[in-house]
């Protein structure tokens, strides 16, 4: 077993899905903590439909690499959701999810009205669950994610208290006189960076999971908001990192097996977590 | 507009904020702590107060009741204020931190997780974090909401301690019955708005 192991990492291609899909979920899981905690969750969701969408567009407008279309789209998207997260009234939720059905629904209609390809439902699947493209991944995009992943850690280390401030007491922070609207900004910016690299790993519909579920079940476990984000950062290294290997050992979809590791995961995590309490 | 009569806080007042729902006392409130600008009206700020003078202890929401936080980290980022970009907090903020913790009888607490406390727990925790700052004017906002009579009287001592100590305080309350004996002030909202300085408190 380990000699197959060593022999698939002999592979340049799979060491970059390896070292490029743990680094972006390292990323992902970072910024999913605040999020689910700050109850945005489903940001993170609308934001992946929303690139959906523009990647469809896009796509059949010709653009050589689509993301130079996503990247602007999401960002925009992600500074309009989270400055009106802030006041979240009712109807929030509901322009939310009008939004991500919307965009879902245009990108579909473009990619059918103007196919960059034969074979359209293949590129649909391929867009909404990821694909094996995470296997051509080259060595710059490996370095991207190294980049990518260095700087939200950066980030993470040197806002630390602010971000612990923000998610735990806006309120509070705000009086003490935090830059509370720039500290929005920057994490929408980033958080739809990261969105929109970590589509190309699992997908539209799989990427909202990246952001959830390691916050999600380190809560289960951890009592302070260090463990937290300790906790949903080696959870997501692993299963990503050992989702990645399955996948490519048994040649299933590598998104929808990194979902499913992270999910079983989580079981084992809300179980533990009960012998915790 | 709801009317607001002319009033200040001195040094080691202790002035609760009545009236009626809607009368504006958690605007005023939020006024005071920097939150709102007045629409009309001028609020005058001792120098130095502006920058981590003011301790704020808001109305609690829902999101944190459930906030997997230690109590001492809850209590430590009050020292926030006054840090910048640096990834660990300082011996003295630590140490801050520890006294305010004391100072509320809390320090046993502080390795516990915030959504384990008790509601008195809590806002005690929350009084303590608004304490870590050098703070001279502690804000709260109706913090007795939700707390059994018992905690309630409890965390009343708790301020008049706090108050002894020399830090002024102003308070948004309902609850008039308890919190009046204590206060040196009180500023009425409402229809009957008025400023009273009581002579006789203890």
């Amino acid at each position: 077993m380990s000699e197959t192991f060593a022999e698939y990492l002999s592979y340049p291609f799979v060491r970059n899905a390896l070292v490029a899909g743990t680094l972006i979920s390292l990323c992902a899981a970072l910024l999913g903590v605040p999020l689910v905690l700050r109850r945005l969750s489903f940001i993170g969701d609308g934001l992946s439909h929303v690139a959906f969408g523009a990647m469809a567009v896009a796509g059949a407008m010709n653009f050589a690499d689509t993301m130079a279309l996503s990247l602007p789209v999401t960002v925009g998207a992600a500074l309009v959701l989270m400055r009106s997260g802030r006041g979240a009234k009712a109807g929030g939720d509901a322009m939310l999810a009008m939004l991500s059905v919307g965009a879902m629904a245009a990108g579909y209609l473009v990619m059918n009205l103007k196919p960059s390809s034969s074979n359209v439902s293949g590129d649909v699947c391929t867009t909404l669950f990821g694909s094996v493209s995470i296997l051509t991944l080259t060595t710059f995009d490996m370095w991207l994610s190294v980049g990518l992943a260095a700087s939200v850690c950066a980030l993470w280390l040197f806002a630390y208290h602010h971000i612990f401030d923000m998610t735990f007491d806006e309120a509070y922070a705000r009086a003490s006189g935090a830059g509370v609207a720039l500290f929005n900004t920057v994490s929408a910016v980033v958080v739809a960076v990261v969105m929109v690299i970590s589509m190309r790993l699992v997908g539209t519909l799989l990427v909202s999971s990246l952001l959830v579920v390691p916050a999600v079940a380190a809560m289960r476990v951890a009592k302070s908001f260090r463990a937290v984000c300790v906790v949903a950062a080696a959870f997501t290294v692993t299963c990503s990192a050992s989702g990645i290997l399955v996948a490519v050992v048994a040649g299933t979809p590598v998104g929808a097996t990194i979902v499913a590791t992270d999910i079983a995961a989580f079981l084992v995590m809300s179980a533990a977590g009960r012998f915790v309490r | 507009m709801p009317p607001c009569p002319d009033f200040t806080v001195g040094a080691g007042d202790y002035v609760c904020i009545v009236g009626p729902n809607g009368a504006g006392k958690t605007t005023l409130l939020k006024c005071m702590a920097g939150l709102l600008r007045p629409l009309s009206g001028t609020l005058v700020l001792a120098p130095g107060l502006a920058d981590g003078g003011i301790g704020y202890v808001p109305q609690q929401g829902p999101l944190q009741r459930d906030f997997p936080a230690s109590v001492r980290e809850v209590v430590q980022s009050g020292c926030q204020a006054r840090r910048g970009w640096r990834p660990f907090y300082t011996g003295l903020e630590r140490r801050r931190a520890a006294e305010a913790m004391e100072r509320l009888d809390i320090a046993p607490l502080a390795k516990r997780c915030y959504r384990e406390l008790s509601g008195g727990q809590r806002q005690r925790v929350l009084l303590a974090r608004a304490l870590c700052g050098e703070c001279r004017l502690l804000l709260l906002d109706e913090p007795t909401t939700g707390l059994d009579p018992e905690a309630t009287a409890e965390f009343y001592g708790l301020l008049r301690r706090v108050n002894a100590s020399g830090q002024a305080i102003a308070m948004v309350t309902h609850d008039r019955s308890g919190s009046l004996a204590a206060a040196s002030c009180v500023l009425t909202l409402g229809p009957d708005a008025s400023f009273e300085r009581r002579t006789s408190h203890v």
